[in-house]
């Protein structure tokens, strides 16, 4: 009975918190800008209604959210196996270039299967490189957080070196690419909407790793791994192999997030693809908990913010800044809520329950 | 090239690698201050970022470059002190807290600096170590900034400090074991909000080194990721306060030798050159670091040293 | 549906405008000044930059001040999807009916993705290739030939410069840029003959400590005039001017910042361009697709001469831009040899300024230092 209360509470909390601590972070929001003498009621209207206040926002918001729910899982994923990686630009990069780089190769391209093709070459760069942090981590103890967050430097310059020199298209002179890809290759918008396929992508790779992470064996086994990996090695689980296999399949994600970008957006591979995605993914992912389940609510969250962002510059003359900073509001918020685990709601129980010791309350 | 380009070539290393590696100096002895506690602080991007901004319009509100300086380790100090406190909570992963703070630096900084893009600002003073040369290029190489010999003189100081002194021996013992800390009376928490504001405050100065000295202007694009790669330096500098003066020297001179190159004419491969210091780095740590023993030097708390 | 909405708007819009032109032959000034318009602005990063973005803020406060117009401006928008959800913002929020997209990277395929979607609304690219072939009749490019300023540039440089050696920090290697190193290269080794350019590329648009690097090392090396060809051209100058050497600037003048420096400047004068293309869409005619101008057309100009520039180089200076106003002067024309001693304009051939085959350069002429 008691397990049954507990378990409703900690879910109760687990959504009641974050939106307290969002709720806070849009009061504090408005209470700066109206240090600055812009009206908070006028900044918070236009916030819902460019998020989501008409057709066109809840597209935009939609559009923006699309690359950030792969990028969050590039960090969900590892983080769900215990480790902290944050090179998420550079595999979201590396995937751009793998996309764009395979008709050189493979020159006769051409529809769905081509384009199946060119975007797992995208996952497959993405998912080398990741993995390649999380194996440095296992067979050489280089802390994860800081290989990946070099290997993003490397990848990035990396990229811009290829792209314009080796890779580059001849034609695009004021504006290095590599050679645009094909027609038949590129990714088209959902019927009747201005998002093109990539949303469906986040949405069914964040519902995959989520039932992987819940339901399966390996799943549950990375699951064990991120939890104790004393006791999964202990257990007899091959901790290196589920790591690697967490950040491969992280890498992959943002890899294909990069792919994307290239086959839906630009087209080609360009300096354009280097537009922070890979570090907004990680907000994402520590807002969700690592929870793939709440990854895409999340990630449409931030894509509104975004979305949202425009609005606030063009009618109240909000610098763009704005954005960055409700959002560090919310994240540094949300953290802080974390506290409050435990405390929020508080034990309702019947007196005569009290006298017998409640073991789950340790455990909560 | 001839012996005389050669020393020239050199002279502009070292000139760069000072001029460069300043911001580098400070945020790294304020990163590895708080490492020293157990703590990781990975904000301190927003912290370099927005000290910059706030040092830059002090300076140029008060006309001081030197209150300016105040004013950037005094935000400094400030976000560090938001990094410890929201740290100390119990359940919050400080990882995460660094990348939030490093946002909402960020943000507050692009946020109020908008104004300040156009101004300029009084800049900090040189020491013209150089005047002894009549060669223009050796003057202009060695004359640095005034806030380079005070990193040195923090460095020095750290160093001995942390090993010869009582506060030291606490800080690394909060750090090396927060239970031997707590058996011993010692406040964990109190000790490590201290470290970490304290290594805001350092790290601010870099921020003043960069808006007020070099490149000496306030700019969206101030920053490109040096008070996080700042985090991979005090690793490479093995929490040695003076190894972290070395290693800013060589990443600054690493960050000068692509422009230096081909201001003589070697050009080309510009991208890899620039990212020269996150290889060596990456290179180091994978040559130095074993799976089996820790980090040596590194503290024990520390969630790096696995 | 939302689709179906705007394209209905839209046409009511064009059908207006349209009616309107024809109404108003003869009548235009008062049309003019009836005829309401939203006028959306897209910069790539601030708007005060005191460099490329400013230039173009500063012909959207001009045309802010005329009447019946109102100005929308988002800033800091990447060349990604922000952008195309930017622009249709400003087309489906503000109802805008004139889009100004300013950098070169919106163009494709952001700008001609939204311009496809909406055939109503007029696009004013800055930088662009269009062509009638490949795009579509509602979008347009303008682009200023700063060249011609930034040959005077050189001019002036060539007398200043006791060492015989120029400066130019660049952001990337791409025709516009390599254009400028070679029209400033061309002016100054017009006055002395054996004048060298050493060019160094920071690889990206904004990067101001390795701009600050850059000028650092090009002044250890010698170099006592220097000009730039990036975003924000603050740095360089600053950075000149703390060595004591002097600079030329470059999008907008930043004479402000270094008076004891400063020589003179490459401007643009985007307002004649956003003048025309609003006065189009005004009055209905169809939407001008390709402008392009430099001096003689008032696309651009050059800033007022700093106090120490000697009277023989403003002479100089004033001569050849008498000629550029008139349309006179060639900068590029044969034998044009580049600095690995291959010949790319044949003697005899003169190339003038519209010439497409200039916007595809990709060399850069003897006397430069530097590898393209």
């Amino acid at each position: 009975m008691s397990t049954a209360t507990t378990a409703w509470r900690e879910h109760a909390e687990s959504v009641l918190l974050p939106v307290l601590a969002l709720l806070g972070a849009l009061l504090l929001f408005g209470a700066w800008v109206a240090f600055g003498g812009v009206s908070p009621v006028d900044t918070w209207v236009l916030l819902f209604r460019g998020a989501f206040g008409d057709s066109f926002s809840i597209q935009n918001s939609l559009q923006r959210a699309a690359p950030l729910m792969l990028t969050a899982l590039a960090v969900a994923l590892p983080a769900r196996a215990g480790l902290i990686v944050i090179g998420g630009e550079g595999a979201l990069v590396l995937g751009a270039l793998g996309c764009a780089a395979l008709p050189y190769g493979l020159p006769g391209l051409s529809g769905m299967w081509g384009c199946a093709l060119v975007l797992a070459a995208g996952a497959a760069c993405g998912a080398a490189w990741l993995g390649l942090a999380g194996a440095l981590r296992q067979w050489r103890g280089v802390n994860e957080t800081i290989s990946s967050l070099l290997l993003g430097y490397i990848a990035i310059a990396v990229f811009k070196h290829l792209v314009e020199g080796p890779l580059r298209d001849p034609g695009s002179l004021n504006k290095p690419s590599t050679l645009a890809l094909n027609e038949s290759l590129r990714i088209a918008s959902l019927p009747g909407l201005d998002v093109h396929w990539g949303l469906v992508w986040g949405v069914a790779a964040s519902l995959a790793a989520a039932v992987w992470l819940s339901f399966t064996t390996s799943g549950f086994a990375v699951r064990v791994v991120g939890g104790n990996a004393r006791a999964a090695r202990l257990v007899g689980l091959p901790t290196n192999r589920l790591i690697l296999l967490a950040c491969a399949l992280g890498g992959a994600c943002a890899g294909l997030a990069g792919a994307i970008e290239v086959a839906a957006v630009h087209t080609a591979a360009n300096a354009s693809v280097i537009a922070g995605l890979g570090y907004t993914g990680i907000l994402v992912a520590f807002v969700a908990r690592h929870n793939p389940w709440m990854v895409p609510p999340v990630a449409l969250l931030f894509g509104g913010f975004g979305a949202a962002g425009s609005l606030l510059q063009r009618r109240l003359g909000l610098p763009d800044a704005s954005v960055l900073v409700l959002q560090g509001f919310a994240f540094m918020l949300i953290l802080g809520s974390e506290a409050l685990r435990g405390r929020l709601l508080p034990a309702a129980r019947a007196p005569a329950a009290r006298a017998t010791p409640h073991v789950q309350e340790v455990t909560a | 090239m001839t012996g005389s380009a050669w020393l020239d070539l050199f002279l502009a290393i070292v000139g760069g690698a000072i001029r460069v590696g300043t911001p580098f100096l400070f945020v790294s002895l304020g990163e590895c201050l708080t490492e020293k506690s157990g703590r990781i602080n990975l904000g301190l991007e927003g912290v370099l970022v927005f000290s910059a901004m706030a040092g830059f319009g002090a300076a140029y509100l008060s006309g001081s470059p030197w209150l300016g300086v105040l004013a950037a380790a005094g935000s400094g100090a400030l976000l560090g002190l938001l990094h410890g406190l929201v740290c100390s909570l119990p359940r919050v992963s400080d990882i995460a807290t660094g990348i939030a703070l490093m946002l909402l630096g960020t943000g507050l900084a692009f946020y109020l600096g908008k104004p300040l893009i156009q101004p300029q600002a009084p800049q900090i003073p040189s020491i013209p170590l150089g005047a002894w040369s009549a060669s223009q290029q050796v003057q202009s190489a060695l004359s640095i900034n005034a806030l380079f010999p005070l990193g040195v003189l923090m460095a020095l100081g750290l160093a001995w400090g942390l090993k010869h002194t009582r506060w030291g021996l606490v800080l690394r013992m909060v750090g090396d074991s927060s239970d031997a800390a707590r058996a011993l009376g010692t406040s964990v928490t109190a000790v490590r909000v201290a470290a970490t504001a304290a290594g805001g405050c350092i790290a601010g100065l870099g921020g003043a080194s960069l808006s007020l000295y070099y490149p000496g202007s306030w700019n969206e694009g101030l920053s490109s990721g040096q008070g996080l790669i700042a985090v991979a330096l005090v690793i490479f500098a093995r929490w040695s306060p003076i190894r972290c003066l070395g290693a800013a020297l060589l990443f600054g001179g690493a960050g000068a030798i692509g422009p230096a190159l081909q201001s003589v004419g070697v050009s080309g491969g510009y991208y890899l050159f620039n990212a020269m210091p996150y290889a060596l780095t990456l290179a180091i740590l994978v040559a130095t670091c074993s799976p089996r023993q820790s980090l040596r030097g590194a503290p024990m708390e520390l969630g790096v040293s696995r | 549906m939302r689709l179906d909405l705007s394209n209905r708007r839209h046409w009511i819009k064009t059908l207006g405008a349209a009616g309107a032109g024809l109404s108003t032959l003869g009548w235009s000034a008062w049309a003019q000044a009836q005829k309401p318009l939203t006028v959306g602005v897209v910069y790539v990063g601030p708007k005060d930059d005191f460099g490329y973005n400013q230039a173009q803020a500063e012909a959207a406060a001009e045309i802010k001040k005329l009447p019946g117009l109102k100005v929308v401006e988002e800033e800091n928008v990447p060349e990604t999807t922000a952008v195309q959800k930017t622009l249709q913002g400003m087309i489906s929020q503000d109802g805008a009916g004139l889009l100004f997209p300013t950098s070169f990277g919106y163009f494709d395929p952001h700008l001609l993705a939204v311009a496809a979607k909406n055939p109503g609304v007029r696009f004013a690219h800055c930088g662009g290739l269009w062509s009638e072939a490949k795009h579509p009749r509602n979008v347009g490019s303008f682009f200023g030939y700063i060249d011609e300023c930034q040959y005077l540039n050189g001019v002036i440089a060539g007398h200043m410069t006791q060492s015989k050696k120029l400066g130019f920090v660049a952001a990337k290697p791409i025709p516009q840029v390599l254009r400028n190193i070679n029209a400033f290269t061309l002016g100054a080794r017009s006055v002395k003959p054996d004048i060298t350019t050493l060019a160094v590329f920071t690889g990206d648009w904004s990067m101001p400590v390795k701009e600050a690097e850059s000028t650092n090392s090009l002044a250890d090396q010698g170099v006592d005039v220097f000009t730039m060809h990036v975003d924000g051209p603050k740095v360089v100058v600053e950075t000149a001017a703390k060595r004591g050497k002097f600079v030329c600037g470059y999008h907008a003048s930043q004479a402000k910042l270094a008076p004891q420096a400063y020589l003179t400047g490459a401007e643009w004068q985007w307002i004649t361009a956003y003048k025309a293309m609003v006065e189009a869409a005004r009055s209905g005619a169809p939407h001008p697709n390709f402008l392009r101008g430099g001096l003689k057309e008032g696309y651009v100009k050059t800033s007022a001469y700093g106090a120490m520039v000697s009277a023989a180089a403003r002479k100089n200076a004033d001569d050849v831009k008498a000629q550029m106003q008139k349309g006179t002067f060639d900068i590029f024309k044969g034998e044009l040899k580049d600095n690995t001693g291959k010949t790319v304009i044949a003697k005899g051939k003169v190339l003038k300024q519209t010439d497409v085959e200039l916007e595809s350069m990709n060399y850069l002429v003897e006397g430069v230092v530097g590898k393209v």
